[in-house]
């Protein structure tokens, strides 16, 4: 008999067990914590903290990256997710946001941006522009070269000379277009 | 010696016993059917939230990609949702005196972060990890359903230990490209067998301890 209530007191024990397992006393990134005033786990870090890859994000902002395919791929698809909602995915500005109210921004088509150095439009996504608000939170410093590499694409695009391409393209568009 | 039990005694047992394995049956019908009902998964319950986000009107109306507000879900183990600044990247232009928007401009006052109400969670001892799933080709749609059809999110999928492991016994059929994870509406083309192989390899995805509990319990 005594056993049996040692076995029924250890197996009720365990049962209580279940609800600690569910809601751990361990904090996560969206629960709450008496820990802080405002009682969220997530904290803003404090005034003046320094990222880790802060010196690397410098040096990577400095330093233009070759232009090759995988960084045209990679730029179109970050252009596509933070870029299009406003500047549409054609870059001439009326993107869907646009057409429900926000401000127009210019078209990358026009004479002043196909002028303007790299280095203004990754300015414009580190640090906003008029009514544009800054990306850098989201677009991490070699995505912004990337997007400046689609946005020239872009440019390009619509800009380009056949006498500009090399003979192997300019070949291969004689044969497409005959 | 009179007689202990009745001449109907027998019958009053055997209907008895009858009875009772019915019972037990059915309780274990009906408990079986609970655990796995939408009430104890919560799929399909909208709750309160601060402000009425609609998935429906951003993502299916607008076009907008899951990473402009979703923007960790590529690269860790949260997806995140996205800081009062990501709002207000549009509504400080857009629907500006709305009064429905009205937390989200004092969240942005007071700097204090919107608090929204979870749709989507596991017990604390599961490990969940968005960047592999990602990386491996399971889209969003897969275990959130259609977002972009739902003015206010509910769970689509119950979550529960069995849904993640008949995944995980066999991913092939639910992977899709890379390009193609955050597509609502993307269903597969021509030959799926053949898809599912390729992916498999191609995104390298390794099936050897995806069923193991320390997977996921760690
Ligand atoms: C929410 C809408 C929105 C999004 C998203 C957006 N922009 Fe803009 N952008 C604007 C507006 C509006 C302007 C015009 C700002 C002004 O003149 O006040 C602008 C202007 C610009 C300009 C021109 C600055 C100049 O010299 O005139 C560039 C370059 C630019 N954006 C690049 C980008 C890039 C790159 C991204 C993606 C990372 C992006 N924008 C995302 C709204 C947006
Ligand atoms: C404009 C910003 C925005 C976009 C774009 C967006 N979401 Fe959300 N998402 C939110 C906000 C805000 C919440 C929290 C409120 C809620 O649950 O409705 C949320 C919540 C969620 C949740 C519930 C998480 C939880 O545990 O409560 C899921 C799942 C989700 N989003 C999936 C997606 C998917 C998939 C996409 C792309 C198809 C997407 N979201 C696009 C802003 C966005
Ligand atoms: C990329 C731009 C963009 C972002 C980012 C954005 N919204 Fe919106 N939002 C809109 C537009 C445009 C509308 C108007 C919808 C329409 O006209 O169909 C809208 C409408 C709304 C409405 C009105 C009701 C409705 O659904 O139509 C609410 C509430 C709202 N947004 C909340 C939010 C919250 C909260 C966030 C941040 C998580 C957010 N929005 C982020 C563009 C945006
Ligand atoms: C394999 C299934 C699966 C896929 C694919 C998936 N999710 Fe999730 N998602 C989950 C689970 C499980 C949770 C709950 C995690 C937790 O409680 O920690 C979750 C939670 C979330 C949350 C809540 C907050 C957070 O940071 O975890 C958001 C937002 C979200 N998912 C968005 C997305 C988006 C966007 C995608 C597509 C890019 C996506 N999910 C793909 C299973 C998935
Ligand atoms: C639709 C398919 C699918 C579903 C549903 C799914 N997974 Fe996965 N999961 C995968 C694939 C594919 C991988 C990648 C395997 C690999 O190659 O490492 C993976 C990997 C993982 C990993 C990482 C394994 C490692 O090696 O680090 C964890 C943890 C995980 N899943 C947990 C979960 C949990 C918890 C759930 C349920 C809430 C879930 N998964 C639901 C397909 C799925
Ligand atoms: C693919 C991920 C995954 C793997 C692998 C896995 N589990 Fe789970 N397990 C879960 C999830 C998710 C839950 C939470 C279910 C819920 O919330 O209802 C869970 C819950 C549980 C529970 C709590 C009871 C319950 O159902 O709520 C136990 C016990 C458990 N798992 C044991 C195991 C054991 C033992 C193994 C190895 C044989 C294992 N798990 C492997 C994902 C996994």
């Amino acid at each position: 008999m005594r056993t049996a209530f040692v076995v029924l007191g250890a197996a009720l024990a365990v049962a209580a067990c279940d609800q600690r397992m569910i809601n751990q006393p361990k904090d996560k990134p969206y629960g709450t914590s008496q820990l802080f005033p405002d009682n969220r786990v997530a904290q803003a870090p404090p005034q003046g903290t320094v990222a880790r890859d802060q010196v690397f994000w410098s040096w990577q902002t400095s330093q233009r990256p070759a232009m090759t395919e995988a960084l045209l791929a990679r730029g179109r698809e970050r252009y596509d997710a933070f870029c299009s909602p406003c500047h549409a995915r054609t870059g001439d500005g009326d993107g869907m946001i646009v057409q429900r109210g926000m401000p127009r921004p210019p078209s990358f088509y026009s004479e002043r941006l196909r002028e303007a150095p790299d280095r203004h439009i990754l300015q414009v996504i580190t640090e906003g522009y008029g009514a544009m608000y800054s990306y850098a939170s989201r677009v991490p410093p070699d995505d912004r070269w990337a997007i400046a590499a689609y946005i020239r694409a872009l440019q390009f695009s619509r800009n380009a000379h056949v006498a500009d391409l090399s003979d192997e393209v300019r070949q291969q568009l004689q044969e497409n277009t005959r | 010696m009179t007689q202990v039990f009745s001449p109907s005694a027998d019958t009053w047992l055997r209907l008895l016993a009858g009875l009772g394995a019915v019972a037990v049956a059915g309780v274990l019908l009906v408990a079986g059917g609970i655990v796995r009902s939408d009430y104890v998964t919560g799929v399909g319950v909208v709750p309160r939230q601060p402000v009425p986000f609609s998935h429906e009107h951003h993502v299916g109306g607008l076009g907008i990609d899951c990473r402009y507000c979703h923007t960790s879900v590529e690269v860790a183990a949260n997806a995140g949702f996205p800081p009062t600044h990501t709002c207000m990247s549009c509504h400080s232009q857009i629907w500006t005196g709305a009064p429905m928007l009205a937390p989200v401009r004092e969240s942005l006052a007071t700097d204090t972060a919107l608090r929204w109400e979870r749709v989507a969670r596991v017990p604390d001892f599961v490990y969940f990890d968005h960047h592999v799933h990602i990386a491996k080709g399971v889209g969003c749609v897969t275990c959130h359903g259609r977002v972009d059809k739902m003015p206010l999110l509910a769970r689509a999928e119950p979550f529960q230990m069995q849904w993640c492991l008949d995944c995980h016994r066999d991913p092939a059929p639910n992977l899709r490209p890379s390009e193609e994870v955050f597509d609502m509406a993307w269903s597969p083309q021509g030959d799926r067998e053949a898809l599912a192989e390729r992916l498999m390899s191609e995104n390298h995805v390794q099936t050897a301890h995806l069923t193991d509990c320390y997977t996921c319990h760690r």
